[in-house]
């Protein structure tokens, strides 16, 4: 299983994530980031694949994706 | 934070002055992972202008110049006349390398000089508050162009490839992996490599230009608007295409070219 971790300071809320991961990961809580706005939560991290799609697409970096060693080999 | 930012990225001055949702963030995060490919975080030299992409490689832990509006391909090719073991960068924007500095454009790439040039195109300028820029589309609502902009939008990769660009791409923020390849592929290329990059704007541009709000739905719209161009496939009539547009190998380099030309004429350079 991942782990995905989303950094309090760098997110800025602009939701890219939750509308491209094709898991639907995602979702929008209410927690609120350094900048001021909703942040979203992982929390179906389970249906993770991998494909550090959000790693890529976040603008701000926030969003690191920690994949299990045998599911990098594969 | 992401682990390349720890490596990369001057980690005190996050969060960046960019706002939520602005596609110059995926841009800095395709050219840091294109570098942490090649691992010559020591050799590069970043060169930006004016404008909200010019910001981009502010952030980056390595060389960085930031320099005059529109001005920025000069100075990159003077650092790389100075410094030919460097491997130049120049991040520029839509109005700041078609604009302004449309001139050295048309100058760099016809010299063929090794330099990778990132065109950040938004469709608008950003940071002085939503004019329309050289490639705002016909018919955008923009501060300065109240009743629908009236003028052909300029095509930068058109225009270098016209010119003699050696390596041309044009992506989107919505294939980031495809961008990263072509931006590695610029660095290794030796001569003038030109990648545009589509980018959203939510901000300045968002309603008015692209009819969307949300960057989100900015960047699916940009996938459904463009073409992925190949020798052979039939041009679709309204799209853009992207992918890769030119590479060519065999023409000469600039310090190459000059270096013969001394050479010949028993000077010897530094």
């Amino acid at each position: 299983m991942a782990k995905i971790t989303i950094d309090k300071m760098c997110c800025k809320g602009c939701d890219i994530c939750i509308a491209i991961c094709p898991k639907k990961v995602f979702v929008k809580s209410k927690k609120r980031n350094g900048y001021g706005s909703n942040m979203p939560d992982a929390q179906n991290v389970k249906d993770c694949a991998g494909c550090r799609l959000c790693e890529r697409l976040c603008p701000d970096g926030a969003i690191d994706v920690e994949v299990e060693a045998e599911k990098n080999e594969n | 934070m992401n682990k390349l930012y720890e490596k990369y990225i001057k980690t005190d001055l996050l969060p960046t002055l960019f706002c939520p949702g602005c596609g110059n963030g995926i841009v800095q995060m395709a050219a840091i992972k294109a570098i942490d490919k090649l691992g010559i975080q020591e050799e590069m030299a970043c060169v930006s202008g004016i404008g909200c992409s010019s910001w981009i490689p502010c952030y980056f832990k390595m060389d960085v110049m930031h320099t005059m509006h529109g001005r920025a391909l000069p100075f990159a090719e003077g650092l790389k006349l100075a410094r030919p073991d460097k491997k130049v960068m120049v991040f520029t924007g839509d109005g700041d390398c078609l604009a302004i500095g449309g001139n050295h454009l048309l100058h760099a790439a016809r010299r063929n000089i090794d330099l990778t040039v990132i065109l950040v195109n938004n469709y608008i300028y950003g940071m002085t508050g939503g004019q329309k820029s050289p490639s705002t589309p016909v018919g955008a609502v923009t501060k300065t162009s109240p009743y629908g902009a009236a003028d052909i939008p300029l095509d930068g990769c058109e225009l270098a490839m016209a010119v003699g660009a050696t390596y041309v791409a044009r992506w989107t923020t919505a294939h980031p992996v495809q961008l990263e390849k072509a931006i590695e592929e610029g660095l290794n290329h030796k001569g003038f490599s030109f990648i545009e990059v589509l980018t959203q704007c939510p901000v300045q541009a968002g309603k008015e230009v692209y009819g969307f709000k949300d960057p989100a739905e900015i960047m699916k719209m940009y996938k459904e608007m463009t073409y992925l161009y190949k020798e052979g496939v039939e041009i679709q009539k309204g799209k853009t295409r992207i992918g890769l547009l030119k590479h060519d190998e065999e023409t000469e380099e600039y310090i190459d070219r000059i270096e013969a030309r001394l050479e010949s004429q028993g000077i010897k350079r530094g």
